[in-house]
């Protein structure tokens, strides 16, 4: 359950963020999870609500919005694009949990479908991030 | 935004020192100097950890035979403890095929591992850290503000002309330097010496070539008795460490 740390990071910025701003309260957090990342959503979204009410009052009546998204792999050698849901089922249980861990490990376990080049790119999804915030000064 | 910077401080708060095993050269025997050192202090009763930050190679889990773990889940990721030592490397995660990584991937993972590796309370985190003053080093530098380095040059004077690089950024950027060690000595020679003087950091001493070393590597318990690791322990008495 390495999602506990990540809502940690997300809830730890958003209160940096907010002080920084004066904001007195913070009504909405936006959070796009990479696909990349496979976060567990329900742990994930359990995770910032327990950490939110723990971590500050300013996050007292906040809602949290999640959008989950897609991948874009592209292939420096040759330039295909394609998604991590499209070469899934080639790995190994090991090998996806490792991508969980740290999404950049899809370039050890993972090549271009196209040409096999390991020399591709994430463009998109690569994982957790704090999108945007509402609040009240 | 990124957000996993933000925890960073909080993850490395428990732990009292953290000391960068670093040279501006590869092959000067960091990681060796970074295992014995964190062994070292486990002998002495510390608690300690060991994060391997060479990237594209590391070696501290085959110095120091560490087969067959992973990090266990909790809230975060928990290091395995290994002869003492609570382990840190990508090696659980890439299982040593190679690793195609580009700058931006590099700092990527230092801040994940950074963001979710839960250490707790420690006396020391030992970094073994990859050649050179790329982004892995000042990835260090800008994330683990309160890091010290302990620099290993070999008597060559190629080897020196890249250390002396790392040890001029780190004097601009003002970061504790404890010395520099000079490892895989085989004759006498003050080159080293008046060089680390000359640009104003403490030469340590050295550690002679010891011949019978290869057959320590993946044996803590054996590395602990070898020469370099005697050599290495008068070095670390100067330190108090």
């Amino acid at each position: 359950m390495h999602e506990w740390a990540l809502a940690e990071s997300i809830i730890t910025a958003a209160v940096q963020a907010g002080e920084k701003e004066n904001l007195k309260t913070i009504t909405e957090i936006t959070v796009h999870l990479g696909e990349l990342q496979q976060i567990e959503r329900d742990i994930f979204s359990f995770a910032l609500k327990e950490i939110a009410k723990l971590q500050s009052p300013r996050l007292k009546n906040v809602k949290f919005h999640l959008k989950t998204e897609k991948s874009t792999l592209s292939c420096k050698t040759c330039g295909h694009t394609w998604k991590y849901s499209d070469m899934k089922k080639k790995l190994d249980g090991k090998e996806a949990e490792s991508i969980h861990f740290i999404p950049e490990i899809v370039f050890v376990h993972a090549r271009c479908p196209q040409c096999g080049s390991p020399d591709f790119e994430i463009t998109k999804g690569r994982g957790v991030a704090l999108t945007s915030l509402k609040g009240k000064r | 935004m990124e957000s996993r910077t933000s925890v960073i401080e909080k993850r490395l708060k428990n732990i009292k020192r953290i000391i960068a095993v670093a040279s501006g050269k590869g092959g000067v025997g960091k990681s060796l100097v970074a295992s014995m050192l964190a062994l070292h202090l486990v002998k002495k009763g510390r608690r300690v950890g060991l994060l391997d930050l060479d990237l594209y190679g590391p070696s501290s889990h085959i110095i120091l035979g560490v087969i067959d773990e992973f990090p266990t889940e909790e809230r975060g990721i928990i290091p395995p403890t290994v002869h003492g030592i609570d382990f840190m490397s990508i090696v659980y995660f890439t299982e040593d095929k190679p690793s195609p990584f580009r700058g931006i991937d590099i700092s990527n993972i230092i801040i994940e591992l950074l963001a979710i590796t839960q250490w707790g309370s420690l006396d020391y985190l030992i970094i073994d850290m990859p050649p050179g003053i790329g982004d892995e080093t000042l990835d260090v530098i800008r994330y683990i503000t309160n890091s010290e380095f302990f620099v290993v040059t070999t008597p060559s004077k190629v080897a020196m002309g890249a250390v002396s690089k790392l040890l001029k950024i780190l004097k601009e950027l003002k970061k504790p330097v404890l010395g520099v060690v000079e490892n895989m000595t085989m004759k006498k020679s003050s080159y080293i010496q008046k060089e680390v003087t000359h640009l104003g950091m403490k030469y340590l001493g050295s550690i002679t070539f010891d011949e019978d070393l290869e057959d320590a590597i993946g044996s803590a318990d054996q590395l602990t008795k070898t020469e370099c690791m005697k050599d290495l322990n008068q070095i670390l008495k100067q330190l108090r460490l």
